[in-house]
């Protein structure tokens, strides 16, 4: 780099990432030029769907502070008897292992898209459908159990009727995001793995499927520690 | 860095499988990390901080390795991750609003509502 005409301010105050940043958005051009169009506009979507996840989350915490019934205790209330024994939050375990797991495939499954290689990208795009149909089946069985002890999204046997309430929302419009992404992604597969992207020669489709996909597991992650957790 | 266009654009990233496997396997163990700490009912402030600090950072692996945010260009990062800062304003707010509430309730509700 050209450090010795460089003036003094430029290098000291204003780094080079910044100016980077400055040109992007200043310079009469597109600010996302470099970024494939689906990929940024992908980007701009999981942006506005963090405010949804986030403003359902901080309703929640709204409820759970305010409430003054006693708040129901997750660990015994997602508790699964195994081999006659209760063991605590196992189910959600389960659920983030299988979810993580699917994270795992489908990073995998983009990975293997840039090297153009169909079959590997199909198969570990199917796994990771398979892996999130599992979780939506698993939550379809949680549903069902805390629904049969009582629990509605206005009542709940269990202490504070705020329960049902967040219960129901959150875990079920994330549901319905895995739900959508399982779907998205047997599209894609399907696609991929009749040589689509092969013949345009551009396989960003599955790395913004992935996007949408990794979304979903991030969410969860916060799910997990805010509502099964705390 | 400052002047090549992200190959990205052109080829798609290419990154070992092995990288991939390595954070899968720390999600694991982070979300195993995680669960012990409600598994061995470790309670209070340890709690909380241990919930926070294993959340955040598997989100940070997800955001960053998975989600290949480490690998874009910095107005594309900036863009993402500012604006939900915004949303600490909200929390604060409605922290406020939900000890009203809660006053609100205990005092003239009889603690029943």
């Amino acid at each position: 780099m050209a450090q010795t005409i460089a003036d003094r301010q430029d290098r000291e105050i204003i780094t080079p990432a910044l100016r980077e940043i400055a040109s992007d958005w200043s310079a009469d051009q597109e600010v996302f030029r470099h970024t494939h169009w689906g990929k940024a506009m992908m980007w701009i979507f999981l942006l506005s769907d963090t405010f949804i996840f986030s403003c359902f989350l901080t309703g929640y915490m709204t409820m759970r502070a305010s409430a003054v019934l006693p708040w129901p205790n997750t660990a015994e209330v997602f508790a699964l008897n195994i081999g006659g024994h209760d063991i605590p939050l196992i189910l959600i375990a389960i659920m983030t292992f299988v979810l993580i797991s699917s994270s795992g495939t489908m990073a995998m499954a983009v990975n293997f898209g840039y090297r153009r290689d169909r079959r590997k990208t199909a198969i570990l795009m199917l796994l990771t459908a398979l892996f999130g149909a599992a979780f939506v089946g698993m939550q379809a069985f949680e549903w069902t159990k805390l629904i049969e002890e009582g629990v509605r999204p206005w009542s709940n046997p269990m202490g504070a009727p705020q329960f049902g309430a967040t219960f129901f929302m959150i875990t079920g419009f994330h549901g319905l995001h895995v739900s959508c992404g399982v779907i998205l992604l047997l599209i894609i597969a399907s696609k991929v793995a009749r040589g689509h992207y092969d013949r345009t020669g551009d396989y960003s489709a599955v790395e913004i499927t992935g996007l949408y996909w990794h979304f979903v597991d991030l969410v969860w992650v916060f799910i997990f520690a805010f509502f099964y957790l705390w | 860095m400052k002047h090549d266009i992200p190959a990205a654009v052109h080829v798609g990233q290419q990154h070992p499988i092995s990288l991939y496997l390595k954070v899968w396997g720390y999600l694991f163990v982070l979300s195993a990390l995680s669960y012990s700490v409600d598994y061995l009912h470790v309670q209070g402030i340890v709690r909380w901080t241990l919930i926070i600090t294993f959340m955040l950072l598997k989100a940070g692996l997800i955001l960053s390795i998975f989600m290949h945010l480490a690998w874009e260009r910095l107005s594309l990062i900036y863009a993402i991750l500012v604006p939900p800062l915004l949303l600490l304003v909200l929390v604060r707010i409605m922290t406020i609003e939900a000890d009203y509430a809660w006053w609100t309730r205990a005092i003239f509700m009889g603690g029943g509502g």
